[in-house]
């Protein structure tokens, strides 16, 4: 199992530490809810050195983007970043990530922890137009520190105007003492603040100089537990629950990200989904009354037949109830239709709403 | 980690209770603190009599999932229904009023089989 730059640090803080994509990552540190509420509330700091982080470069940089990706690159300018997912050849979604244009013909791209070897061969294996590639993703870690307070209590760590970077965007720069650091205004959170990416030497004074500066602000180290449940209340999709090899980005919802103004992998099939509609789609629902849907669960309709499946599901900290997503029939997906949630031995009605969960 | 020396135990981290024929019926400091923030309680087997060993209900917390198993046969005579509204009771007192459920135990011989508290300890590495 690999570890971060900051694995020891966690350790000496009290995490629990479990292993998740290859990496030994701490879930919790105080507690999930307590966590959950300070991103909400004021500000935390995760470390999510795990992800991946490919740099795409040379001249012909944006053309293997494009072939790969479903959202137009070509529409990003230098400092801008975008999300995007990866298709594959059979309908499905090979992993979901940012693209990031440091400079003309050069792109960084950032995918999850546990599609980094396959992200690499697939990209690889659709090279043939002859771009660069390098695999950077054992030489960055990144801390996201997302919170409202974010930007108050990080300014004084860079001279660059945290409040001038809109969201989706990103600088380069002085921050805690390191050169060279791209400070993103991006998250998985909803509620604001940057995410951070510096060289595994320096993971260590940055993450202790964000502390020192975030001390009066309420700062507390944010465990995986709590990324999921900020991420669920915002709707977010996480890769490998709620998209994957076997679901379309159409299915998913992902169609604000699927441009069809260009070609890309399996665009032909995916544009005749678009047009002539799915048959399935994922969409988020409430339960209406106690419990809490899990991943894994059956849809069930009135007559207690399987009509899809849970993808994620958890308590909302926020909300103080049940909340998910998942795939249903596409007559279901109206929002206010109604479906059930069949948690052991009963069946407990839920109602389609509109994401987020968490309006801030 | 708190095991008060006056309860039984069990190796799925319950604790038990006797007052005569009635058990009263937790989960342990221990169990708790793994679980971490709990956020649900489901106990649908008020009335329902079973056999040790039976699951007679689910704690759930932000990330798990957990049955719950009856220490010892009788009939559910009551839930904490506080529980309900305030799961999070089980964290912050969980001998007290965190108490899960009180069964009315058809053969006490089976309370000879759960664990001391000195054993429970032992089982945990306290």
């Amino acid at each position: 199992m690999k570890n971060t730059a900051l694995t020891e640090t966690h350790i000496a803080l009290g995490a629990k530490m479990v292993p998740f994509a290859g990496y030994n990552m701490p879930v919790q540190y105080e507690g999930v809810n307590i966590e959950h509420e300070t991103v909400r509330n004021a500000v935390g700091v995760f470390d999510v050195s795990h992800m991946g982080e490919f740099l795409i470069e040379g001249e012909h940089a944006l053309a293997l983007i494009q072939k790969v990706s479903t959202n137009d690159a070509s529409k990003l300018t230098i400092g801008k970043a975008q999300y995007s997912c990866m298709p594959n050849d059979n309908g499905g979604i090979v992993d979901d990530l940012i693209i990031y244009k440091i400079k003309d013909e050069q792109y960084l791209l950032v995918v999850n922890a546990s599609n980094i070897e396959k992200d690499w061969n697939w990209i690889q294996s659709k090279n043939d137009v002859g771009a660069e590639m390098r695999n950077l993703s054992d030489e960055y870690s990144l801390l996201a520190i997302q919170g409202p307070k974010a930007i108050e209590a990080m300014q004084s760590l860079t001279s660059h105007d945290l409040s001038a970077i809109k969201f989706y965007a990103f600088e380069i720069g002085n921050f805690a003492g390191i050169e060279n650091v791209i400070i993103s205004a991006t998250g998985y959170t909803g509620s604001g603040g940057f995410e951070i990416y510096v060289k595994n030497d320096d993971a260590q004074q940055v993450w202790d100089k964000v502390f020192e500066a975030g001390a009066d602000f309420g700062i507390k180290p944010i465990g995986l537990a709590a990324r999921d449940t900020l991420r669920l209340e915002m709707g977010y999709c996480l890769y490998g629950n709620d998209i994957d090899d076997t679901t379309s980005p159409i299915e998913a919802g992902l169609g604000w990200i699927t441009k069809f103004t260009k070609d890309f992998t399996n665009s032909e099939a995916l544009k005749a989904q678009k047009e002539n509609g799915v048959t399935r789609k994922l969409v988020a629902f409430e339960l209406d009354e106690r419990g809490i849907p899990r991943q894994g669960y059956d849809i069930v309709d009135a007559g207690g037949n399987k009509i899809g499946n849970v993808t994620s599901g958890t308590m909302s900290p926020t909300l103080g109830k049940g909340i998910g997503l998942g795939y249903v029939p596409t007559e279901l997906s109206a929002l206010d239709s109604k479906i059930h949630i069949q948690i052991r031995k009963n069946a407990i009605p839920a109602t389609v709403v509109k994401l987020p969960f968490y309006k801030a | 980690m708190n095991i008060p020396a006056e309860l039984k135990y069990t190796k799925d981290h319950e604790w038990v209770s006797i007052d005569g024929d009635v058990a009263t019926i937790g989960i342990t400091d221990f169990a708790q603190s793994e679980l971490g923030d709990i956020v649900y309680v489901e106990v649908e087997t008020v009335d329902e009599t079973l056999e040790a060993e039976e699951i007679f209900g689910t704690v759930e917390a932000v990330k798990t999932v957990s049955d719950l198993f009856l220490p010892l046969s009788g009939e559910i005579i009551e839930f904490n229904e506080a529980l309900e509204d305030a799961p999070e009771t089980v964290n912050s007192d969980p001998y007290g009023a965190g108490w899960m459920i009180k069964v009315k135990c058809s053969d006490l011989s089976q309370v000879e089989g759960l664990m001391s508290a000195d054993d429970y300890k032992a089982l945990i590495g306290a």
